[in-house]
């Protein structure tokens, strides 16, 4: 069954000063679908989220060429009010760092309901009502004492509830979620997951998981891009990719970590460190620490290969 | 032969008003020399209270630590100079440890000087040897930590660790704050220089893949006390006490299903610990005497388990 997608990035080039940060990056995320981006620091998964919803920082960020549609609209195009529009109502986003995305001076409830009233027609009393709900909704106990706190008052995966509860508040179709439980201990990072992947289910809403955890990814995307030097270097269904990985660094990327290997032996690392941008190696991002390195790795950039079912960017493929 | 023996070691941090919060509750832990030894756990479990209290970074509120039959505890600082030769540590964060004001060579010829080891031209040459020893280029001695990646900055924190020759690692996270692709080249090194100079180590982290992956023993920690402790992989494959199972089935592996029991709760605030067994309020098989009576850390068939599941 093939659905027009909700959201298609398109060539996507994004520039820090003059340095290229994202170099081509296209995307596209289907109704309903947990769609996983992940890439290792300066890779780029960031600030390919937070062009989504037009949160770069401009300047120094510059958008140098692509598109990126929502539901047939261009965000690109769009005014400041059109913009408004669509945060929250239609896509909205929840971050690694709950402390700091909520204001420390208000409470919990009155953060959420505040997001209820500029969103949709409603008096204070049904916003804050609605804001109980939604901290219930999220799997706080005492939602009612919970809208009292303040941010402080709150251990770390009560704030990362009350972040997603702040996110559903209008009912968005699209959730980012930016390393949503790097911060958060392993069991709670357990209970949040299973909480989107449950609001997904039922709401019908896509999500966008940025994470470097390809753990995370294998057990809840459907779908998974990896990104190495600005670029998707590899997408494919979830299953395929970690049975089946064909990019040399996505390759080496799973052979590496301590649980693919046994005990004491030791590790097939990969040589050599991420470029930084500005710093990037020309031809294929990876190739000074590919095993697997062509001469033409060196001078061209890899084209798009494979199909619609599992696409890659490498010359030299496994 | 043991290296350090752990004993009874508790530490209480004092607040405002009165306020305790008991980081360590009678921790008992040897490390043989040449052992890797693993504590794992959640925040606030007290892992890192641990690995600074055995250098006295931490002052202990109680208990003793026995560096090689010698109690380090009630030591004065004169006298426990000469022990932090044998005993260093590397932490989690190689932007924050390092000085950015001073080249690599005096970061990690500095401990040679403070403890007036050899000459000038000595202590370089011994830096040159332990930049050869981590993989980094010579000329790094006249460069800034700031000129380096992350991954290459705990290089040279693990060359200043190793500087005095030291007979016992505290790794506190040392690879927590890395890529992928940099933390397996950072467990590569530390396990290579582990046997090749037959040093112990005290392998802090939350991630269990990673201490499955260096340890020869492991100790799981939950508010404060150990829990559970046994051979690697008896504890990763058969793991006894209910916090241990879950905490291995919540970890994500790749390739594998999602089928498993998350755990409900969070780590309650260790300034105000449940009563009896400290995680009967998220225990699935809690029973009423865990809510009464703590147990005690018993050795059983496996290992040694703090559980009235088993024998007390």
């Amino acid at each position: 069954m093939t659905q027009s997608p909700l959201l298609t990035i398109d060539d996507l080039w994004i520039d820090v000063g003059s340095n290229p940060v994202i170099e081509g990056v296209s995307l596209s995320i289907k109704p309903g679908e947990m769609l996983g981006l992940v890439g290792e620091s300066g890779c780029g998964k960031s600030v390919t989220a937070l062009s989504i919803m037009r949160l770069l920082a401009e300047p120094p960020m510059r958008i140098r060429q692509g598109a990126i549609h929502y539901d047939g609209q261009d965000i690109l195009a769009m005014s400041n009010a059109e913009l408004e529009r669509l945060r929250g109502n239609q896509i909205a986003m929840i971050f690694q760092e709950p402390m700091t995305s909520l204001n420390p001076v208000f409470t919990i409830g009155d953060q959420i309901a505040e997001v209820v009233l500029l969103h949709k027609t409603s008096d204070k009393a049904e916003a804050a009502r609605r804001a109980v709900e939604l901290l219930e909704r999220v799997g706080i106990p005492a939602p009612e004492k919970a809208a009292q706190k303040y941010p402080h008052e709150m251990s770390g995966g009560q704030r990362q509830r009350a972040m997603i509860a702040i996110a559903l508040a209008c009912d968005p179709k699209l959730l980012i979620a930016d390393e949503p439980t790097t911060a958060l201990d392993v069991t709670v990072q357990a209970q949040i997951l299973e909480l989107i992947e449950d609001l997904r289910r039922e709401m019908g809403m896509a999500v966008l998981l940025i994470t470097h955890d390809l753990g995370v990814v294998s057990q809840y995307c459907g779908r998974v891009a990896v990104m190495y030097g600005g670029r998707v270097v590899e997408e494919a269904p979830a299953e395929e990719l970690f049975a089946n990985p064909r990019h040399r660094y996505t390759e080496a990327l799973l052979r590496t970590i301590p649980a693919a290997n046994p005990p004491g032996v030791e590790l097939p690392a990969i040589p050599g460190t991420v470029p930084p941008p500005g710093a990037r190696p020309s031809g294929c991002a990876f190739h000074p620490r590919c095993s697997a390195c062509l001469d033409i790795c060196t001078e061209e950039m890899p084209e798009l290969t494979g199909d619609d079912h599992h696409r890659l960017r490498c010359w030299n493929a496994a | 032969m043991t290296l350090l023996e752990i004993k009874n070691l508790s530490k209480i941090y004092h607040g405002k008003n009165g306020a305790k919060v008991q980081a360590l509750s009678d921790v008992s832990l040897d490390i043989t020399a040449g052992e890797v030894v693993g504590v794992v756990g959640e925040s606030g479990c007290g892992k890192s209270t641990l690995g600074r209290s055995l250098l006295r970074l931490i002052e202990p509120s109680g208990g003793q630590l026995l560096f090689e039959g010698q109690d380090i505890v009630p030591l004065k600082k004169s006298a426990l100079k000469p022990m932090r030769r044998d005993l260093q540590i590397i932490f989690q964060d190689p932007f924050g440890s390092l000085n950015p004001r001073h080249k690599v060579g005096k970061v990690i010829g500095e401990p040679l000087e403070v403890h007036g080891i050899g000459t000038k031209q000595q202590r370089q040459e011994k830096v040159r040897e332990l930049l050869d020893l981590v993989g980094l280029p010579q000329n790094a001695i006249d460069r800034h930590p700031h000129e380096f990646s992350g991954g290459q900055r705990q290089r040279i924190a693990i060359a200043r660790a190793l500087a005095l020759d030291p007979k016992l690692i505290v790794a506190d996270e040392a690879v927590s704050a890395l890529d992928v692709s940099i933390q397996s080249q950072i467990i590569n090194l530390i396990a290579k220089l582990q046997k090749q100079l037959n040093i112990s180590i005290l392998f802090i982290s939350h991630d269990l893949s990673v201490i499955r992956h260096v340890s020869d023993r492991i100790a799981i920690m939950y508010l404060g006390r150990i829990v559970e402790m046994g051979e690697t992989e008896e504890v990763m494959q058969n793991p006894q006490h209910p916090y241990t199972q879950s905490l291995l089935s919540a970890i994500p592996r790749v390739g594998e299903k999602r089928a498993r029991t998350v755990l409900a709760g969070e780590v309650p605030d260790p300034a105000n610990p449940p009563s009896g067994c400290a995680f009967n309020t998220r225990c699935p098989k809690v029973m009423d005497v865990c809510k009464q009576t703590r147990p005690e850390l018993k050795a059983q068939a496996q290992g040694a388990v703090a559980c009235h599941l088993f024998p007390q």
